[in-house]
C-alpha cells in the first residue's frame, strides 16, 4: 500500500462544537485516493500557526472511496490543532497518508460477529469508519461512547446509522452515569471482539474488562510522534518483552496481548 | 544543468545532498515519496555493535522552530543490520552510508569492521556526538583526546571513507575537527544536535524521559552555519554541513560557509520529499546565477 503526500482541498469544514471540526477532504485533481484502512491516520501540515513546527497526526474518521472523500475529526487541544479549526471550504491542507497499521478486519467470508467499539473524547473518531467497514461485511456493531458530559458525545446520528449506541457520562447528562466500563451493556451482551480508542486510562480499563471476559481487544494509541513514518522512533510503546514498538508504523492499533498494560496492572 | 558532483574523500556523490542519520530511517521508509536514487547519498540510523532499546518514552518535544529528541540510539545492532537491512538497500544507485556509534574505541572499531565488509556501503559516519546516551556517544566528542582515541581505533579497522560527526556542545569545535583530521578522518560532518531541555509547567517536569535532549530544526541553523564556517577554515578535509536545513536556500548557505556536501535531517519529518526539492533548488539557483559548477560557491563566504 503506497503512502502519498498531497495537497487536499477542504470540501466542507463543519464545527461540531466550539473545539471540534469535521473536515471533509477531497483531491482537487480528482486523482484517486490510495486505499485507507480503518484505524489508519493522516499527518497534517499546519500552516497557519507560528508556534507549530511538526505535523499533527489525525485519525481517519471516515473514508468514502467511491466519492474520493477523506474525513478527519479534529479536536483543538493546542496551537496546532486550534489552527485547524479555522480551515474553511476551499482551503488547502497538505496531508501524508495513509499511515500506520489499523484495526483488524475480519476475512470477507468470516461468520457474522458482534463487535464492541469503545471510544472516549476524540478517540471515537476512528471507530466510525471501523464500524462502517464491519457493518458492510455483515457484522453487528455496538458503540459505547463515553464523556464527562452530554456535550462530549459527538456524531451520535452517524454512529446510530451503523449500530446500537450506548453512552456513559460522568455527570449523567446523557446515557448511563459513570465510566464506559460501568455500562450495563457489558454485563448483558456477549461480544466476539472489542476495540477501544480514547484516553489511556479508559483504554486500559477496557483492556482489563476484555481480558476478564476472554474477548480479543485492540486499542489505538496516540503517543507523541514526529515523522509518522517509522523513521524517528520517538513514539515508542513497550511490548510484553520490553522491546519498543513504533506506534506510528507498527501501530497505532495494537492487540492488548502485545502490550505491557495487562502485566503491569 | 549545473555540475553537482562532489567528492568526500574517495567517495563520489552525484550531488551534495545527503540525509542525516536518525531522521531518514533506513531510506526505505521514504521510498513511497521519492526516488532514493536521486540522492547524493543517505545516512542510515545510528548502528551499534550490540542492539540497543534506547531511552524511555517520551522521547520528543516540539519547540520553537525545532524539536528536542532523546531517542538514545535505538537500533537492532550491527549483525541485524548486515543480515536484514543491508540486502534491502544495497542495490540503490546512490551512496548508503552507515552511522556508527559505540561505548568504547574498541566497540566502535568492531562495529566499523563489520560494516567495512559490506561492498555497497562506501563510507561510515562515526557518531561521537550523540547527547542522549550515557556510555560513550558525546562523551568522546567533547574532548580532542576522546575524539582522537575513537578515530584512531576505527581508522585501523576501517578501510573506506571515514566521516566523523562532531558535537556542537563544545568550546572549540575547530580544535576537535583538527584532532580527528590528524588521526586520519576523511571528512567531518557537523553539527549534531545541541543539548537542550523543555519543561511542562503544569506538571512541573521535563517533557523528556531523561530530562534533556538534542535540539534540531531551523532553530539551530545559524549556530550550525557559523560552526561549519569555522571548521572549514581549520581543516583541509571536506566538511559536511547540517543543522536545520529546510530548503535549497538553507543548503546553499552551508555550501557558501564551506561545506562540500550537506545533510537534511528534521525537515524530512515535515516534508518527506524535501531532499529532491533541495537538489532541484540548488541546481536552479546555480543556473539562475550562471554558476556552472557547485564547487564555485563552496566556501565563497
Amino acid at each position: 500500500m503506497n503512502k502519498t503526500v498531497r495537497d487536499l482541498h477542504v470540501a466542507a469544514a463543519e464545527l461540531l462544537r466550539d473545539d471540534y471540526v469535521l473536515l471533509r477532504l477531497i483531491d482537487p485533481t480528482s486523482t484517486p485516493m490510495p486505499p485507507v484502512a480503518p484505524g489508519q491516520f493522516v499527518e497534517v501540515l499546519v500552516s497557519q500557526s507560528a508556534t507549530t513546527f511538526l505535523r499533527r497526526p489525525i485519525s481517519v474518521n471516515d473514508f468514502l472511496a467511491d466519492r474520493g472523500e477523506l474525513h478527519l475529526l479534529v479536536h483543538a487541544v493546542g496551537d496546532g490543532t486550534r489552527a485547524l479549526l479555522n480551515l474553511k471550504a476551499g482551503d488547502s491542507l497538505n496531508c501524508i497518508f495513509p499511515l500506520g497499521h489499523g484495526f483488524t478486519m475480519p476475512e470477507a467470508d468470516a461468520a457474522p460477529s458482534h463487535y464492541l467499539l469503545v471510544g472516549g473524547g476524540v478517540g471515537t473518531a476512528p471507530l466510525l469508519y471501523y464500524g462502517r467497514c464491519l457493518k458492510e461485511r455483515g457484522h453487528q456493531v455496538t458503540f459505547l461512547l463515553g464523556g464527562r458530559s452530554r456535550r462530549d458525545i459527538l456524531q451520535t446520528e452517524s454512529f446510530e446509522a451503523l449500530g446500537r449506541v450506548c453512552v456513559t457520562t460522568e455527570d449523567a447528562t446523557m446515557g448511563e452515569k459513570g465510566f464506559v466500563t460501568n455500562h450495563s451493556v457489558l454485563k448483558q451482551e456477549h461480544f466476539d471482539a472489542v476495540a477501544a480508542c480514547g484516553p489511556k486510562p479508559m483504554m486500559q480499563a477496557v483492556a482489563r474488562y476484555a481480558a476478564a471476559v476472554g474477548t480479543p481487544c485492540e486499542v489505538s494509541l496516540e503517543n507523541l510522534m514526529a515523522c509518522g513514518l517509522g523513521a524517528c522512533l520517538c513514539c515508542v510503546e513497550k511490548d510484553v518483552h520490553g522491546h519498543n514498538l513504533c506506534v506510528c508504523k507498527e501501530g497505532p492499533v495494537f492487540n492488548i496481548e502485545q502490550l505491557q498494560w495487562l502485566i503491569s496492572k | 544543468m549545473a555540475h553537482l558532483q562532489v567528492n568526500i574523500g574517495n567517495l563520489s556523490l552525484k550531488n551534495p545532498v545527503l540525509t542525516a542519520s536518525g531522521t531518514f530511517g533506513y531510506g526505505i521508509e521514504f521510498a513511497d515519496f521519492i526516488d532514493l536514487n536521486r540522492l547524493g547519498g543517505f545516512i542510515v540510523k545510528g548502528t551499534t555493535l550490540q542492539p540497543r532499546e534506547g531511552n524511555d518514552y517520551p522521547r520528543m518535544a516540539e519547540t520553537a522552530q525545532g524539536m528536542l529528541n532523546c531517542v538514545g540510539l535505538q537500533n537492532k545492532g550491527a549483525a541485524y543490520f548486515c543480515e536484514h537491512i543491508y540486502p534491502l538497500i544495497k542495490d540503490y544507485d546512490t551512496c548508503p552510508i552507515v552511522n556508527v556509534s559505540g561505548h568504547s574505541p574498541e566497540d566502535y572499531a568492531a562495529c566499523a569492521a563489520m560494516i567495512d565488509a559490506l561492498p555497497a556501503i562506501p563510507a561510515i559516519e562515526l557518531n561521537i556526538s550523540c547527547p542522549n546516551v550515557k556510555d560513550g556517544g558525546m562523551a568522546f566528542g567533547v574532548t580532542c583526546e576522546g575524539a582522537a582515541s575513537v578515530v584512531r581505533a576505527v581508522r585501523k579497522a576501517y578501510s573506506k571513507t571515514l566521516i566523523v560527526k562532531l558535537s556542537p556542545n563544545v568550546t572549540d569545535i575547530a580544535a576537535i575537527a583538527s584532532a580527528v583530521e590528524a588521526e586520519g578522518a576523511d571528512a567531518v560532518s557537523l553539527i549534531n544536535t545541541l543539548m537542550g531541555m523543555s519543561i511542562d509547567i503544569e506538571r512541573r517536569c521535563s517533557r523528556l524521559s531523561i530530562g534533556t535532549g538534542g535540539l534540531s530544526g531551523p532553530a539551530v541553523k545559524p549556530v550550525a552555519v557559523r560552526m561549519v564556517h569555522q571548521v572549514a577554515r581549520a581543516v583541509r578535509i571536506p566538511v559536511i554541513g547540517l543543522g536545520g536545513i529546510m530548503n535549497a536556500a538553507d543548503a546553499i548557505e552551508f555550501l557558501m560557509a564551506g561545506a562540500t556536501a550537506i545533510e537534511i535531517g528534521t525537515a524530512n519529518f515535515i516534508d518527506p520529499t524535501v531532499t529532491v526539492k533541495v537538489i532541484d533548488g540548488i541546481n536552479e539557483w546555480l543556473d539562475r546565477h550562471g554558476v556552472a559548477d557547485v564547487h564555485d560557491i563552496i566556501g565563497c563566504v
